[in-house]
C-alpha cells in the first residue's frame, strides 16, 4: 500500500488504493466487509465531530447575532463547551415516562438518526471522496431522507404525552408537505443537467455554477429549496415541532441522555444534509468556481482544493439558514401549511415549467 | 365539556391540556387548563394560586412602613408604582403634605419603571413567537435603567424607594445625567425594535386579528393599562385621575381601536415613546426642597377607608386600606391589573390556535405573582 499517490485534489487515487490493499491482504470479500466497516466508521466518526462542531458554530453565531458573546468558559473561546455537554448528556439517567410504548420510545431514536446516516454515504464531499455514487443519488437521498419524520412521528406517539403528539403531528404535516416543493426544486436544476447522479450533476458544472448558468428559474428554485428545506429539518422560523414556548419541546418533551442527544445530532446532520445537497446541486458542490472559458480564471481558482470549496460553500449555505432563524420569529401551523401549498408548491411547478421552456429554447448558459 | 364529533367519517374528540403550571410562556406559575379540538382551543381555564403568598394577610400584621415592601413582591416589574401606590394611600389618610420634588423624582423613577418593564415584555413577547434574538436586545437596554436604578435605590429589581411620605434618600448626583443619557440612547435604539418586530411579515401574521376583544368585554372584564387601551377603552389613570407630578406635564393616551394582539403590542410600543417624552420634560426641573415629609415614626391612620390608584405598566393598581386607628391596618386588599386582565383571556383565546393564545397571553403581558399575590 502506498499513500504517495494522495492528493488533496483527487481522492479517488487514495481510496483504490485502500480498496486494493485491503483485498491484497485479506480475502476480496473480508477485505470489501472492512472497507464496508471503516466507511461507517468513518461516517460514525464525521457526524461526531458535525454535531459537535455545528452546535458551537450555531451557538457562536447566534451569541453574535444577539450582541453576546455565548461559551468562552470551557476551553480556548469555550471551544470545548460542546464537549462538556456531550459528556453531560451521556452521563445522564435516561428516563422513560409511566405507561409509554417502550419499545417504539426507544427505537424513534434510533429511526431519526438512521436516515440522515444513510442520505450521507451519497453526499459527494470532495472529487472522489464518495462512497455510493449511484445514478439515481438526488431520488435516493430526497426519499431517505423522508423516513426521519417516521423518528418523530414514533417519539411523539410513544412518549404518552400530549405536548409530544401534538409536536409530532405538526412535524409530520410540516415535512410531508415541505418534500413536494425541496424535491420540485431540485429537480428544477435536473432537467438542465439531466441526471440525478451527483457526480454527473457536479460535471454538469465544470463551466459554471447552476445558480449563475440556469438563468431566472435556477434562482427562483434556489429560493423556494431554501425555504422548503428549512421547514424540512424543523429549524426556526419553521420549528413548530418543538416549538419550545407553545408545546415546551414537542416530539423529544420527554427525552433525556443520549437519546436526547440523538435527537439533536439528528437535527444538525440534516442540517448539514440539506445544505450540502443545496451546495451540490446549486452551487457545484466541490467544483471550484469556473466562468466558461477563462482558463486563466478557472486554474486560479482550482488551486483552492475542492474539499474547501464544498465546505466553504454548505458553510455560506448554513450561515444564511442561521440567519433566519436568529431573526425571524415562529409561523403558525396553519400559516406553515399555507405557505407550501398556496404559494411555494405552485410556485415551484411553474418555475419547474419555465425550467423546461428554458431548457427546450436553451436560454440558459 | 368534552364534545365528541365526526369528521370525514371519523369520530374525534375534544381534549384537555394542561398548560402550565410548569411551561415557558406562562411566564410563571400559571396553570391553563385548555380544551383543545385538534389545535384549536375551545376554552381556556385559568388557575391560579400556585404562587400565593398572602400579602393582604401579611400587611394586616405589619406597620405602614412595612407594607411598602411586600407590594415589590406583587408585580415585581413595576415595583416602584406599587410602592408609590400604597405610599399615596397612606399620604391620603394621613393628609401629609408632600415636597414637589418627591413628586417629581417618583414619576421619573415611575416612567423609568414602566420603560424597563416594557422594554422586558418586548423581549418576551418576540421569544413567544420564536425570535429569540428580541429577548436580549430588551436585556440589553433595560440593564441601563437597572443600573440607574442601582445607582440611586440601591437596588435593581425590587427597589423600596418609596416611603409613606416621601423617598428612602435623596436621588444619586448622576441620577440625572444618567437618565438622559438613557434617553438619548434609547430613541436610537427603538427604531431597532421595530426593524426587529414590529415591521416583520410572520409578526404582523402572527398578531394581527389575532386575539381580538371588544371594548364592551374589555370594559366588563375590567381589562386595564394597556390591554385596554388597545380595544379603545380610555383608562389611563394618569390621564384621568392624575397623581404625583402627572398633572403637570403633556403626554398622549395611547388608544387603538382593533383590540386584536397588534394593537395591544403597538399600544406598548408607542407608550414607550410617551414615557420618554415625560421623563424629558421632568428631569431638568426637579425642585429643590426636601426628599421627605416628616412622619411620625410609627404611622397611624385615622380610622376609615381609603382608596387610591396608579397606572402600573400593566393597568390599574387599586390600593383598599381600612383603618381602625392602630399602627398596622384592619384590612387591606390590592385591585391587581394581571388578575383582571386574565380574567378576559378565555374571551380572547376560543377558536385560535395554542400558538396564538401564547402571543395573546404575551400582550396581556402577565405577571404571575401579580394575579396570585
Amino acid at each position: 500500500m502506498t499513500l504517495l499517490n494522495f492528493s488533496i485534489y483527487d481522492f479517488s487515487a487514495l481510496i483504490n488504493s485502500i480498496d486494493a490493499w485491503l483485498v491484497e491482504t485479506f480475502s476480496p470479500t473480508l477485505g470489501h466487509l472492512i472497507g464496508l466497516v471503516l466507511v461507517g466508521t468513518c461516517f460514525l466518526i464525521f457526524t461526531a465531530l458535525l454535531g459537535l462542531s455545528l452546535v458551537y458554530i450555531e451557538r457562536k453565531i447566534c451569541a453574535f447575532f444577539q450582541q453576546r458573546l455565548g461559551p468562552m468558559r470551557v476551553g480556548f473561546w469555550g471551544t470545548a463547551q460542546t464537549v462538556a455537554d456531550i459528556i453531560k448528556l451521556l452521563f445522564k439517567e435516561s428516563l422513560i415516562t409511566k405507561k409509554s410504548d417502550k419499545f417504539l420510545f426507544n427505537l424513534a431514536a434510533f429511526v431519526i438518526m438512521m436516515a440522515p446516516f444513510i442520505v450521507l454515504s451519497a453526499i459527494p464531499f470532495a472529487k472522489g471522496l464518495q462512497a455510493l455514487d449511484l445514478n439515481i443519488g438526488l431520488f435516493f437521498i430526497i426519499s431517505v431522507s423522508s423516513i426521519g419524520v417516521t423518528g418523530i412521528l414514533l417519539a411523539g406517539w410513544s412518549s404518552n404525552n400530549k405536548y409530544s403528539l401534538i409536536g409530532a403531528m405538526r412535524s409530520g404535516a410540516q415535512i410531508v408537505s415541505y418534500e413536494l416543493s425541496v424535491a420540485i426544486s431540485l429537480m428544477t436544476i435536473v432537467i438542465l443537467t439531466g441526471s440525478l447522479q451527483l457526480s454527473e450533476i457536479i460535471a454538469s458544472q465544470s463551466d459554471g455554477w447552476w445558480i449563475f448558468k440556469g438563468n431566472i428559474p435556477a434562482i427562483i428554485a434556489f429560493g423556494v429549496y431554501i425555504i422548503a428545506s428549512t421547514a424540512e429539518t424543523n429549524r426556526g422560523p419553521f420549528d413548530m415541532a418543538e416549538a419550545e414556548s407553545e408545546i415546551t419541546a414537542g416530539f423529544h418533551t420527554e427525552y433525556s441522555g443520549i437519546k436526547f442527544a440523538f435527537f439533536f445530532l439528528a437535527e444538525y446532520v440534516n442540517f448539514f444534509i440539506i445544505s450540502a445537497v443545496g451546495a451540490t446541486v446549486f452551487f457545484g458542490g466541490w467544483m471550484p468556481l469556473h466562468i466558461g472559458d477563462a482558463t486563466f480564471f478557472n486554474s486560479a481558482m482550482d488551486v483552492i482544493p475542492p474539499i474547501v470549496w464544498f465546505f466553504g460553500k454548505i458553510a455560506v449555505i448554513m450561515f444564511f439558514i442561521m440567519w433566519f432563524k436568529w431573526t425571524f420569529p415562529r409561523l403558525r401551523i396553519d400559516q406553515l401549511l399555507t405557505l407550501e401549498w398556496k404559494y411555494l408548491l405552485p410556485i415551484s411547478i411553474i418555475n419547474l415549467l419555465l425550467m423546461s421552456i428554458v431548457a427546450l429554447k436553451g436560454w440558459h448558459f | 365539556m368534552i364534545t365528541d364529533k365526526t369528521v370525514l367519517g371519523s369520530e374525534t374528540q375534544e381534549y384537555f391540556i394542561n398548560m402550565g403550571p410548569q411551561h415557558p410562556s406562562t411566564h410563571g406559575v400559571l396553570r391553563l387548563l385548555l380544551t383543545l379540538d385538534g389545535e384549536i382551543i375551545r376554552k381556556v381555564e385559568p388557575h391560579m394560586g400556585y404562587i400565593h403568598r398572602s400579602i393582604e394577610k401579611m400587611c394586616e400584621k405589619d406597620s405602614y412602613q412595612q407594607i411598602v415592601h411586600l407590594t415589590d413582591r406583587m408585580d415585581y416589574l413595576s415595583c416602584h408604582i406599587n410602592n408609590e401606590a400604597v405610599c399615596l394611600t397612606v399620604e391620603q389618610g394621613l393628609q401629609l403634605e408632600i415636597p414637589e420634588r418627591v413628586k417629581v423624582i417618583r414619576t421619573i423613577i415611575s416612567e423609568l419603571t414602566r420603560l424597563s418593564s416594557h422594554q422586558l415584555w418586548w423581549g418576551v413577547m418576540g421569544m413567544d413567537l420564536g425570535a429569540i434574538t428580541t429577548f436580549l436586545y430588551g436585556f440589553r437596554d433595560r440593564e441601563m435603567i437597572t443600573d440607574i436604578f442601582e445607582e440611586t435605590c440601591g437596588a435593581r429589581l425590587t427597589m423600596n424607594y418609596n416611603v409613606p411620605g416621601g423617598l428612602m434618600f435623596d436621588i444619586h448626583p448622576n441620577f440625572q445625567k444618567r437618565t438622559k443619557d438613557f434617553i438619548s440612547y434609547f430613541k436610537t435604539k427603538l427604531p431597532e425594535y421595530k426593524e426587529l418586530l414590529t415591521g416583520n411579515v410572520i409578526f404582523e401574521e402572527r398578531t394581527k386579528g389575532i386575539g381580538y376583544i371588544s371594548k364592551e368585554d374589555v370594559i366588563s372584564y375590567g381589562v386595564t393599562g394597556p390591554s385596554g387601551r388597545g380595544s379603545g377603552f380610555s383608562c389611563d389613570i394618569r390621564k384621568h385621575h392624575p397623581y404625583s407630578a402627572y398633572d403637570r406635564v403633556q403626554f398622549k393616551e395611547i388608544l387603538y381601536e382593533d383590540g386584536d394582539s397588534y394593537a395591544r403590542y403597538m399600544v406598548r410600543m408607542d407608550e414607550m415613546v410617551e414615557s420618554m417624552h415625560i421623563i424629558e420634560q421632568l428631569i431638568d426641573n426637579i425642585p429643590e426642597g426636601d426628599y421627605k415629609a416628616k412622619t411620625k415614626a410609627v404611622i397611624k391612620l385615622p380610622a376609615g377607608e381609603y382608596y387610591k390608584r396608579v397606572e402600573t405598566a400593566r393597568g390599574e393598581l387599586g390600593v383598599y386600606i381600612i383603618s381602625d386607628n392602630k399602627k398596622s391596618p384592619y384590612r387591606v386588599k390590592f385591585r391587581s391589573p394581571g388578575f383582571s386582565n386574565l380574567s378576559a383571556l378565555d374571551t380572547m383565546a376560543r377558536g385560535c390556535k395554542i400558538a396564538d393564545l401564547v402571543a395573546m397571553m404575551s400582550t396581556l403581558d402577565l405577571v404571575i405573582p401579580d394575579i396570585d399575590r
